[in-house]
């Protein structure tokens, strides 16, 4: 294995594949249809018993 | 769009999503290191430890020396001029765990090795601030009083070949004998260890003909430390890959 | 309930359950006749007598007439109370050990010369002591409790949450004694030999499925993020314990192993390992503390739940990589070292995010810090975290690393995420559990609380500023040279040099000492049902609602 062609790889297809992943996150976190679950979750805390 | 519901609800998606994640790091990172030249180069004099020598590694390990002491001389100008050349990743191939450690409260001791006097060992063992009376380390006067236990070393070097390092049959079947007879010159096979396992060094390191110690094997082991490449054959910038 | 019988007797499980403590005990009588390693008769013995307790557990519980208790009906609060007992336990223990091993620092004649009482012995039961037997226990009590109440169920299984928490302490106290016995594999939060690394192996499967099985029976359609992060933590746990644990042990009946890996993929897999400890132990873990318990105790939803989306996956994707920073400069290929260096950096954005989230989930109620000192722990905690994962991609930067790297500096940055952000987040859910799950109607004293707050907030600043002035001063006097070119000091003079710090270190540990044996006094009271009479603070009258005038 050579240390160029794992370095020419993390460079390309790495960086790409990083920033979808990235972006496929942030997407669903933001993504307004998404909301109303969000809130309700996050008060799961204080409803209990 | 990935439905949030679908990961949320599903506590297995989760789980493999979590798995896929954590598990590249660790892949792209770790395997290459099995493959690079740089990491898996063959260094002329290498060879594996003595079964004294393991057996005083392994009194290393059980203390936790590596809690303060590192072996790892890093690629910085004082740290060169303080302990010696810098440390090669193949100086560390048999060393099954490897003892580079994180911490120096005391110096390192990867090129220790010959630096020192056996009998210097012997007292600072005992007592470390006998000899440095602003050392913090701790004293070891037991490991002079408890003998070696020597008769299963032999297990010792097959389960360091299952893993990897590169003992003979020979090697294995005359373990005891090599071991005992690498504490005292005058007992029948000295010659054989040195041949066996070249650059080991014979003698009765903790000066006491009465018995083989856990403080003769931890010597042998602190004084073979880093000698075995010799820098002035070796050669970095030919391995550079 | 779905189950009626649920939180009696001992469900199916218990036949094969009782058979398996059975074999288990014939094969610890099998290794200890065979065995010549005096520790493995030790370690037999108690392995043994973990099966006999859990043999008469399960006949006592078998022939019990009456439930476990009608309180009890709902959640299974009784393995949380327990852990919180447990935990608070060893968080003593582990502070004492610590304290012991600072002051044989500072006065070495406190190594006593003796085995089982050397540094090197006693630091692996210290950093063992409170990473894995304080935080683990919180972490396994505060899981139990937190799935059980965002979920809305029971936690599932009735003999695998008891087998889970005491499984694991039995290896703990495995690892402990073999420690000061000397046995040791030598790897860093991993010391623990092969027999007892597969047993925590099988406890901790059960604590996944234990934790899985009672996400699966919820009654609840999300699951909370806070048992995002705790899943992450078993999960990735589970797989860095195996991989980096992988080992050839001499014989079935010896103590001793060999690593598969040796000199620098070991060093990798370690330090993966043991930065994935902190990154997965110590914060993931305890972030599900924080997601849970601070918007509990503000009675506020978290700031931004979208927030903590984007924080979780960030974080767990970015600190697998960041291990190599552990090895700059040294024969570990630079490629790797960069990698390592340059996640480390990004990992600084994830952490901030998680801090923000905490921080300002009390925006809008900043008064309840003043009232609740619970609360203030907990912020604390959260401000600490900020600290510390600032302070740690600094320190991964290669050029500050071959400063602060071999130096207190480390211990430095270590204790202020160990002490401020974890102990400080589980002192608070503790006080947060503990009337809960007695059922009091508050602490014993909020008093006391304010005290234990404020004598260990002391013992951190005292502890962390010593270990930077003596971590950056030996790092500055190993490369300083004198005017003819030469290295200025001998290493035996930096050690000299650092005596004053490490008793200044010794006195902070101390206050901290002192912080959590308050902390039992009030947590015992609390259980006892007794309430101090004291002036609870106030809520001040909002100054807005007042008349004009």
């Amino acid at each position: 294995m050579l240390y160029e062609n794992v370095a020419s790889f993390a460079a390309t297809y790495g960086l790409v594949y990083f920033i979808i992943l990235f972006a496929v996150v942030v997407a669903y976190a933001l993504w307004p249809g998404n909301k109303s679950k969000f809130d309700q979750a996050a008060r799961l805390p204080l409803k209990e018993d | 769009m990935i439905r949030h519901a679908i990961i949320e609800k599903n506590s297995i998606l989760l789980l493999v999503l979590i798995l896929i994640v954590v598990s590249i790091g660790g892949i792209v990172q770790i395997a290459p290191l099995f493959y690079l030249e740089s990491t898996i180069e063959k260094v002329e004099g290498m060879r594996p430890y003595t079964p004294l020598e393991l057996a005083g590694r392994n009194v290393y390990v059980r203390e936790g020396c590596y809690n303060c002491h590192s072996q790892m001389i890093r690629s910085l100008r004082d740290e060169v001029e303080r302990y010696g050349p810098y440390s090669l990743a193949a100086e560390s191939m048999y060393d099954h765990p490897f003892q580079w450690g994180s911490k120096r409260t005391g110096p390192d001791l990867a090129r220790v090795g010959g630096r020192y006097s056996d009998e210097w060992h012997v007292e600072h063992m005992k007592n470390p601030r006998a000899l440095v009376p602003e050392s913090i380390m701790p004293g070891y006067p037991f490991l002079a009083e408890t003998p070696l236990k020597a008769a299963r070393i032999a297990g010792d070097l097959l389960a360091n070949r299952a893993v990897g390092v590169p003992y003979t049959d020979e090697m294995i079947a005359a373990a005891s004998q090599d071991l005992i007879a690498q504490a005292d010159p005058e007992a029948d096979g000295a010659e054989d260890v040195q041949a066996r396992y070249p650059k080991s060094q014979v003698r009765d390191f903790d000066r006491n003909p009465a018995m083989v110690s856990e403080l003769d094997a931890l010597i042998a082991y602190l004084q073979m430390l880093g000698t075995l490449v010799d820098y002035d054959v070796y050669k970095p910038e030919e391995n550079l890959r | 309930m779905t189950e009626s019988n649920d939180h009696r007797g001992n469900g199916a499980m218990r036949y094969p359950v009782g058979a398996a403590l059975a074999g288990g005990a014939l094969l610890c009588i099998f290794i200890m006749a065979r065995t010549a390693d005096p520790v493995m008769i030790v370690h037999g013995f108690l392995f043994l007598a973990f099966c006999a307790g859990g043999i008469y557990f399960l006949v006592r519980r078998t022939h019990a007439l009456a439930p476990e208790g009608a309180a009890d009906a709902t959640y299974n609060d009784a393995v949380t109370r327990t852990g919180v007992i447990i935990s608070m336990f060893w968080g003593i223990a582990g502070f004492l050990a610590g304290l012991a091993i600072a002051l044989q620092l500072s006065f070495p004649a406190l190594n006593f010369d003796l085995p089982w009482t050397n540094f090197g012995r006693l630091r692996p039961l210290h950093t063992s002591a409170v990473i894995f037997a304080f935080g683990g226990n919180v972490l396994i009590t505060t899981s139990f409790h937190v799935v059980q109440r965002t979920c809305r169920t029971r936690l599932a299984g009735v003999i695998a949450p008891w087998f889970v928490l005491w499984g694991y302490n039995l290896f703990i106290v495995v690892a402990a004694s073999g420690y000061l016995l000397g046995v040791t594999q030598s790897k860093e939060y991993a010391e623990p030999e092969w027999y007892a690394d597969l047993w925590l192996t099988l406890v901790w499967v059960t604590y996944l499925l234990v934790f899985l099985a009672t996400v699966w029976r919820r009654r609840e359609p999300h699951i909370y993020v806070a048992n995002w992060f705790y899943l992450a933590f078993i999960v990735t746990v589970a797989m860095l314990h195996i991989v980096n644990n992988l080992a050839v042990p001499v014989s079935w009946t010896e103590t001793k192993s060999y690593s598969l890996f040796a000199g620098v993929q070991d060093a990798l897999t370690q330090w993966w390992y043991g930065h994935n400890a902190v990154g997965f132990f110590l914060t993931a873990g305890f972030l599900g503390i924080m997601y849970y318990f601070v918007p509990k105790q503000a009675q506020r939803p978290v700031y931004s739940y979208r927030l903590s989306i984007i924080h979780f996956w960030s974080l767990i994707f970015l600190y697998i990589w960041a291990g190599p920073h552990h090895l700059h400069y040294t024969a570990l290929p630079q490629w790797s070292q960069t990698l390592g260096m340059t996640f480390s950096i990004m990992l600084w954005m994830p952490s901030w995010g998680g801090m923000i989230n905490g921080l300002m989930t009390l925006s809008g109620a900043w008064d309840k810090l003043r009232t609740d000192p619970v609360l203030r722990m907990l912020v604390a905690s959260v401000a600490f975290y900020g600290m510390s994962t600032f302070e740690g991609p600094v320190m991964a930067i290669r050029a500050v690393n071959s400063l602060s790297h071999y130096t207190d500096w480390t211990i430095g940055h270590v204790h202020s995420g160990a002490l401020g952000w974890v102990a400080f987040v589980s002192f608070g859910a503790l006080y947060a559990l503990t009337p809960i799950l007695w059922k009091r109607q508050r602490l014993y004293s909020l008093h006391l609380v304010s005290v234990h707050f404020w004598i260990a907030s002391i013992g951190i600043v005292l502890y962390i500023t010593a270990m930077w002035v003596s971590g950056i001063l030996q790092g500055l006097m190993w490369r300083a040279y004198d005017s003819m070119g030469f290295l200025e000091y001998s290493f035996v003079e930096t050690v000299a040099a650092m005596h004053p710090f490490y008793v200044i270190r010794a006195g902070g540990g101390a206050l901290f000492v002192v912080g959590a044996l308050i902390m039992a006094y009030n947590l015992w009271r609390t259980v006892r049902g007794d309430l101090r009479n004291e002036a609870l603070p106030t809520v001040r009258p909002n100054p807005a609602m007042a008349p004009a005038e």
